[in-house]
Order: C-alpha cells, then structure tokens, then sequence
C-alpha cells in the first residue's frame, strides 16, 4: 500500500509545480523558480529517503524498506529535472559552456558530481543489479548516497548569496541522519558479541 | 529489407466504444489547453526564448513582486509582501560630513526645485538577472550641488533607515545593518546617477525602497541604497555593506562587467525578467560610451 503511494506520490511536487506554470504562476521569474524548487525537492528527496532506515530500526517495519527505491529514483529524478532547466534555461543547450561551467565552477561541480552519484545508483537500482554486484560491493556503491546528500548541501550552501538558513538546516538533518547510521552500528555488534558469549 | 505486415487486425485490437469516447473527451481537453496557450504571457515567453530581448519596460507587477530588499526578507517575494510596516511619511534625511551647512531635511524639502526626470533604465543585479525600470525622480547631481559639498568631499554615503519595527528582516543576521552604499563624488556627477522617487510615473512603492533611493544603471543592482536616511560626504572611501561582509565578492565599484565573473557564479549573461533563456551582459550593462571614462586608467579586474 505505501509503496504505490511512494510511487504515484512522488510525482506530486512535480505536477504542481508544471500546473503552476501553465497557469504562469511562478512569479517574474518562473525559470529560477522551476531550478531551485526542483532542485531543493531532489535534495530534500533525498533526505526523505535517507531516513527509511533508521525509521524502520525505530518501528521495526520491516516493510519500509520497499519504499527506498521509489524514493530515492524519484529524488534522481527531480535531480534530472533540475539539470535540465539549467541546461535549457541557464544555458541554452550551449555545450562548450556547461562543460566549462561544470569545469570551472565549484559549486556547479560539486552538484555535477552528486548527480553523478545518483545516475549510478539510478542505473543499478535493480535486483538485477544487486545478484549481479553482490550483495557487499552493491550496499558499499550504495552507501554513495550519503555523499551525494553532502554534495547536494554543499552545492546548495555555494549557491546561495547570504541566507543560508534552508541549506544549514537541511545539512543539520543529513549530519543527524549520518549519525544514528552509525550509532546503530555498535549496537548491532554489541547485541552479536552478547549472543555469542552467551 | 523487408518490412514486415502486422497480421490482421483481431476483434481484440479494436477499440470499444466507451474507451473511443473517452479519448475524444481526453483529445478536447488537450485542445482547450493548447488553444488556451497562446493567450497567456507563457506563450510570449516561449516564442521568445532564445532572442536577445530589445529593452522594453518590464511590468509594473514584476517591478514591484520581484525586489532584493533585505530588510523586509531574503527572498525575491518578501519585500512586497512585508514592507507595507514602512512608513514613509514623514521622511527625513540627515545631510552630514563635509558640507557648509549639515542639516536634516523632510523629504519634500530636499527635492524642492530640482528638476524632475523620467530615465528608463536598464538593471542589472549581480545575481544574474535584469530588468528595464522606467524611472522618475531628480539627477542625483542637481541634488549635490544643492546640498553643496566642501571642497574637501570626495565620496558620498548612502545609509538605509534601521528600525526592526518598519524593517523585520533586520532582527535577522544575515547582513550588518543599516544598509550603507557609496559612490565616488564623480560618479556621483554623472548625468546617468539618479535619485528616483517613482516608477512608471508613480510613487515608489514601499519594496522598491520608498520613498527615495539610489539608482545608477551602470553598476549591479545591490549599489542603490533605498529608502535612504541619511547622506554623508566624505573624504575616503566610505565601508558600504555588501563589500564588507563579502570584499572578495562584492567591490565597492560593482562595475556591470561581462569579463569579471562573480568568484562563484559567471556574469557573462543575464535572464532579462519576462523571458525564460539568457542573453549577453555589455559592459557597464550598456552605458560605456556615457561612464566608461570615469573609469580611464583604472584595473576593471582589481577595482570589481
Ligand atoms: C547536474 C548538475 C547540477 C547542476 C549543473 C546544478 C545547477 C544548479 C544551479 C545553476 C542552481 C541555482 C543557483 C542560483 O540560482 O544561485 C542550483 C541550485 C540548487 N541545486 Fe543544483 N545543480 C546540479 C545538481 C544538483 C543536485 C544533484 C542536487 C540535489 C541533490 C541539487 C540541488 C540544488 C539545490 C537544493 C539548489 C538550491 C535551490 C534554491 O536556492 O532554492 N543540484 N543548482
């Protein structure tokens, strides 16, 4: 039930915002508009599906974990989104500029490279994928999430002029997020330790 | 090579009546849609894309819903939803520093008998994006000489009101206030430096720094200190704010200056508000012929 939901939810944010701009309601300048709010859905995307994990330790809804696919494709879908209106909108298809763009300027390459990460999660999204990597090299691939969130926050700190207090408060939660990862960890060892001694 | 025929068609491939109906339902929807377009400012916009816009005023509403105005909130929306607690009569101005007679004017006072002008402008924020802004108000040179500097004045500052109660965003950090600008007592002189009073021939609007601002077309938007308090002649170069809290970034100059980018982003192009791509930024954002002479001499690159 919920993964369906994550399925169709996903494309909400999307379809409000195309709806928004049909009807020319996004303001003097719907192009910035279309960049930034898809680019922070994708970043907060990923957060959301960041904490799948530790929820499902929390609930021990075993279930939850179905979800992290959805979510987390759509988070590189909204990434895929958001590169195309810079591609188009900032910068005209115009190829010899984006590659020095993307060469030149650090926050440009900082997001480039969490896109990156994402399109090689996207593409090895599959169980497909999993049987054909193994479990182990799979989950290491896949712990590049984290870095992509990273990436995303500090490409987002970069890019804004003074007022960080959307991209600080969202890297607070990815740091929070980071943490009970492994803060779990000893425990999980613990709890081995102790069924072996005993 | 052969192209292969679909076999015949089989009764399962024929589309039953209701699902028929329901595509023609789906088709004329779509119509209305399509036929809806050309009527709103989205179809000018996409027609207009790639085209290097010719300077046509931009609206009156993106003129006053699209605004850099901290003191009412960092985003472009705030301002005109927040600066209605501005209270902007009466208005007075504190004239001081190296001038005969340092005084304080009520606003009306200050601007009695100097000519009135309309200037439709280009605007160029240093963000990366403009506008076309069909001001009025009084050349900023008339309002100079009738304040009379000393001989000794060199720059003039521009210091922006500070009161948390009229400006919220103030309670916030996110820039030292009060908001100081500043121009070299030339630049200053140039026929092209404004104090503006209105837009498109009415008062300015609170969000668009009522009710007397800064406007020199020349440099990035963040130079014309709004609703302003207070003017100060000095012999050095006064500390203005952007430039303090970010000197590699922001000069005191702030030239429009397609060759010197922003450290962080480019400044060769500009998305120009009603359209959607980008198009070239000239240098001094079009006014070489009429300021680039201020400038002889100088390194563009050191002084940004
Ligand atoms: C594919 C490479 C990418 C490019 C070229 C790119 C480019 C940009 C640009 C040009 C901006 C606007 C900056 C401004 O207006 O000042 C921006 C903002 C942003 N981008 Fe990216 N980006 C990329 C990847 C990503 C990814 C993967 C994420 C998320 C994980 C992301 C999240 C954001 C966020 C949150 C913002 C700020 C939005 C705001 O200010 O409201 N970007 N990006």
């Amino acid at each position: 039930m919920a993964r369906p939901l994550a399925i169709v939810g996903g494309a909400v944010p999307g379809v409000l915002l195309v709806e928004r701009f049909l009807r020319d309601d996004l303001g003097a300048n719907p192009a910035e508009k279309l960049e930034h709010f898809t680019g922070t859905v994708a970043l907060v995307t990923l957060l959301v599906c960041l904490t799948i994990t530790p929820l499902r330790r929390l609930t021990h809804l075993n279930p939850l974990i179905r979800l992290r696919k959805p979510i987390g494709l759509w988070a590189f879908a909204y990434a895929c989104m958001h590169f195309s209106c810079y591609l188009v909108f900032d910068q005209s298809l115009d190829l010899h500029e984006i590659l020095h763009d993307i060469v030149k300027r650090p926050y440009i390459t900082v997001g480039f490279s969490a896109f990156l990460i994402l399109l090689s999660l996207a593409l090895t999204s599959s169980t497909w994928s999993i049987t054909k990597l193994g479990g182990r090299r799979w989950r290491g691939l896949h712990a590049l999430i984290y870095l992509a969130g990273g990436l995303g926050v500090a490409h987002y700190l970069w890019s804004v002029k003074r007022d960080a207090t959307v991209p600080d408060a969202l890297g607070m939660i990815l740091f929070v997020l980071l943490g009970l990862r492994f803060w779990r960890r000893p425990n999980v060892a613990q709890r081995q330790t102790n069924l072996s001694g005993s | 090579m052969l192209i292969r025929r679909p076999p015949d068609l089989s009764t399962r491939d024929i589309t039953d009546e209701s699902l028929y109906l329901n595509r023609r339902a789906w088709l004329a929807a779509a119509g209305m849609v399509v036929s809806a377009l050309p009527t709103s400012r989205l179809w000018a916009k996409t027609l207009s894309l790639g085209a290097p816009q010719d300077d046509k005023p931009t609206s009156y509403k993106d003129l006053t819903t699209y605004n850099n105005f901290y003191e009412f909130g960092t985003s472009k929306e705030q301002p005109a939803q927040n600066a209605g607690t501005l209270k902007t009569s009466p208005w007075t101005i504190s004239v001081e520093g190296e001038v005969k007679k340092p005084a304080k004017y009520d606003f009306a006072d200050l601007l009695k008998g100097l000519p009135t002008v309309g200037r439709t402008y280009r605007h160029r924020c240093v963000e990366g994006w403009s506008m076309v802004i069909p001001w009025n108000g009084i050349q900023l040179k008339d309002l100079v000489a009738k304040l009379e500097p000393t001989s000794n004045a060199k720059f003039i500052e521009f210091t922006t009101l500070m009161d948390e109660k009229q400006m919220p965003g103030q309670r916030s950090g996110v820039l030292p206030w009060p908001y100081v600008e500043g121009l070299r007592l030339d630049e200053a002189m140039h026929p092209l430096a404004l104090i503006a009073t209105g837009i498109y021939d009415k008062p300015l609007l609170n969000q668009n720094g009522a009710p007397l601002r800064l406007v020199t077309p020349w440099k990035y938007g963040f130079k014309g200190g709004k609703s302003i308090v207070r003017i100060r002649f000095l012999r050095t170069q006064p500390a203005t704010t952007w430039n303090i809290q970010a000197p590699d970034e922001y000069g005191f100059y702030a030239n429009v200056n397609p060759a010197v980018d922003h450290p962080r982003w480019s400044q060769a192009r500009e998305r120009r508000i009603g359209s959607l791509l980008k198009q070239a930024t000239l240098p001094f954002n079009g006014y070489a012929d009429q300021v680039a002479s201020l400038y002889t001499g100088m390194d563009l690159r050191k002084n940004f």
